[in-house]
């Protein structure tokens, strides 16, 4: 009998404090940072302080070291309350600590790490381009060798955590050469902000996340060492890869704990809300709602929770971190288009927390692997015959 | 300083929906949330913070199952050195009074200066564990304290909350038993670092025999009160319902508080 669904007491006790925290700390400014479009520095250090950055990280390196499902507790319970906080956590964590932990050398790693694990810097992953999306290996960013020194030239896009005052770094991926077959050789590259031909410029006007960073980044003849290559060059690819698969487990904890927000958030009011005399919860077409959404969450959380217990136990997880990110972000999309129809009309007002919930949800469909790509990975898993692009 | 926290695992109730057990003396505790006793986790609190300023240890002590091993350690993460959870199904059922009995027994053989609870549980709310067990120790206490201002040598000067926004200020003689109250600091949060660094702390174990409690002392037989029945309060009686304009609905709205005493 080795299948157990209890979480023993250490996971109990992350999600308590991340619970708390998250209750005392970020819901009473939630609403006014995301109205204000204002990245929270002050929440970060938090969050840093309290352990929740570098969960997978050893602790030589400043890290708590509680591996996935620690980390994917810790950020389902921010994604409860606040989507954007959660989203700082996530690509601070999957998408900063991660390359530079897992690919970077014992000098990188002890140059960064320990203050990114302490919340006091963020990293950041520089992948998507104007024209390079979900075909993320059509990069047009390039970085040339000339003598002990890298230049890079290009752009990149809708990065999160990299135009902060706290952003320190940015793992740039670029065109590094041409590989035998012809296609582009790519490679991962750390550029710390501030390089002379480095810019980076904060995104506003967003629909979701409007508390987290997202920035616009622009190289222009950027130089930087030839030793801030992370791992070998033309490993970027395959780095790329192997961070999106961990990348994809926090955007799935993000749906399920937003979902489960949501969902809170439609009981309660399903509980105070009165209409022809009755809590309208005590409606059959309200109550099945109600049930159907606990349903649903809970089929997400097994799928999610499942995936981590592979990534911990060093079992391939690709696949699963697929669906779990595939089930968990398009169960927030039901759960939260419930949470609102149960609310009326007070659901549509911002004073509303369901309301942030609503506009953060779509994020979860689109980033880090759109729910299309999310399903190519699936099929091309399962062996379906040729190749799933179509 | 050596300070002694009692701390009780409970569950949940603020937001959950209550259910009472078949049993009619009880609630339905299954799919409720535990966690440390509000109260409990302001006197951990205010513990740690003695030790900081002071020196000295702080012991967590909790009555309870094996489950009470996640509040015991929640509180070892906040900054307490020791942990011991009495556990014997002979405690089961225990009121105010047994459960003093337990933890006076438990507490005789170790040095303090100080014990701390909070002022009650949330669950059964009694508030008697706390001056139960300093009578029982023959030492001093001071209940709903909100603030130790300070101890030299042997006396502590400390805060009492009283009715009506009333405070006290009374020196106590030390040892003695404080039940503290809410608010009397800002716990802090067990980081992950925290936690893990206690997560295989040894927690001391002791049941019936080891604490020289004759069976007939603790648990139902023990106890001085016993529960009849258990019920939810009828929903309903009492609220009136104020219609009108709005001008009527605040001069009704006056006349009421005035009448029941909420205005002065």
């Amino acid at each position: 009998m080795a299948l157990n669904f209890d979480l023993d007491e250490e996971l109990e006790s992350i999600r308590k404090m991340v619970r708390a925290f998250s209750e005392k700390e970020i819901a009473p400014v939630a609403e006014e940072l995301d109205e204000k479009e204002e990245f929270s520095v002050q929440l970060t250090h938090r969050m840093g302080e309290l352990g929740l950055l570098g969960p997978f990280v050893s602790e030589q390196y400043g890290g708590s070291d509680i591996g996935y499902m620690g980390y994917i507790i810790a950020t389902e319970e921010i994604a409860r309350i606040d989507g954007s906080q959660a989203a700082t956590l996530a690509a601070g964590n999957s998408l900063g600590i991660y390359p530079i932990y897992t690919f970077g050398s014992e000098e990188q790693k002890r140059q960064w790490l320990p203050d990114l694990c302490a919340g006091q810097k963020l990293a950041s992953f520089g992948l998507t381009e104007p024209d390079a999306g979900s075909d993320a290996g059509d990069s047009k960013t390039t970085a040339l060798l000339d003598g002990d020194e890298w230049v890079i030239n290009g752009s990149k896009i809708f990065i999160t955590n990299s135009s902060s005052d706290i952003s320190a770094v940015c793992i740039v991926q670029a065109v590094t050469g041409k590989r035998p077959d012809g296609r582009k050789e790519l490679s991962c590259i750390l550029v710390p902000n501030g390089t002379p031909g480095f810019s980076a410029k904060t995104m506003h006007k967003k629909m979701v996340w409007r508390a987290s960073n997202t920035g616009e980044l622009y190289f222009a003849d950027c130089r930087v060492p030839k030793e801030n290559l992370l791992g070998r060059q033309g490993e970027g690819f395959h780095q790329m890869l192997q961070t999106l698969d961990g990348g994809r487990l926090s955007i799935a904890a993000m749906g399920l704990g937003g979902a489960q927000g949501a969902y809170e958030l439609a009981m309660k009011y399903a509980h105070e809300r009165e209409q022809f005399g009755r809590a309208i919860g005590s409606f059959q077409v309200n109550a099945f709602k109600l049930a159907d959404m606990y349903t649903e969450i809970e089929m997400a959380r097994l799928l999610l929770y499942k995936a981590c217990w592979l990534a911990d136990n060093k079992k391939p997880y690709t696949k699963e971190s697929a669906m779990a990110k595939l089930v968990c972000s398009e169960t927030y999309h039901r759960v939260v288009n419930h949470a609102v129809q149960l609310h009326g009309g007070y659901g549509l007002m911002k004073e509303y927390a369901v309301e942030r919930h609503y506009r953060n949800q779509k994020l979860l469909d689109i980033g880090e692997g759109t729910s299309e790509v999310q399903r190519i990975v699936i099929a091309r898993h399962i062996g379906v015959p040729g190749d799933p692009r179509g | 300083m050596d300070i002694i926290v009692c701390v009780k695992r409970v569950p949940e109730t603020a937001e959950a929906d209550i259910v009472i057990d078949s049993t009619g003396k009880g609630i339905d505790k299954a799919g409720l949330v535990f966690d440390i006793n509000e109260w409990d986790n302001y006197a951990v609190e205010e513990a740690v913070l003695l030790k900081e300023k002071y020196g000295g240890s702080v012991t967590v002590i909790s009555m309870g199952p094996e489950e009470s091993n996640e509040t015991l350690r929640r509180a070892l993460a906040m900054g307490g050195d020791e942990a011991i959870r009495l556990t014997d199904s002979a405690f089961a059922g225990s009121d105010g009074h047994a459960i003093a009995t337990v933890l006076s027994q438990a507490i005789k053989p170790l040095p303090y200066d100080l014990i701390l609870t909070g002022v009650q549980a949330e669950d059964d709310g009694y508030g008697q564990v706390g001056p139960t067990l300093a009578k029982m120790l023959g030492i001093n206490h001071a209940t709903v304290v909100n603030g130790i201002e300070r101890i030299e040598g042997n006396t502590a000067r400390v805060h009492r909350e009283l009715e009506g926004g009333l405070e006290e200020i009374l020196d106590l003689e030390l040892p003695a038993v404080l039940t503290i109250q809410s608010g009397i600091n800002e716990p802090r949060y067990v980081s992950i670092m925290g936690i893990r660094k206690v997560a295989k702390k040894e927690i001391k174990v002791l049941g019936l025999t080891d604490l020289g409690i004759k069976p007939d002392e603790a648990g139902e037989n023990g106890s001085k009160t016993v529960i009849e029945r258990v019920f939810l309060p009828p929903v309903g009686e009492g609220a009136e319902m104020l219609e009108g304009t709005v001008e009527n609905i605040a001069e009704r709205v006056v006349s009421i508080l005035k009448e029941k005493g909420g205005v002065a």
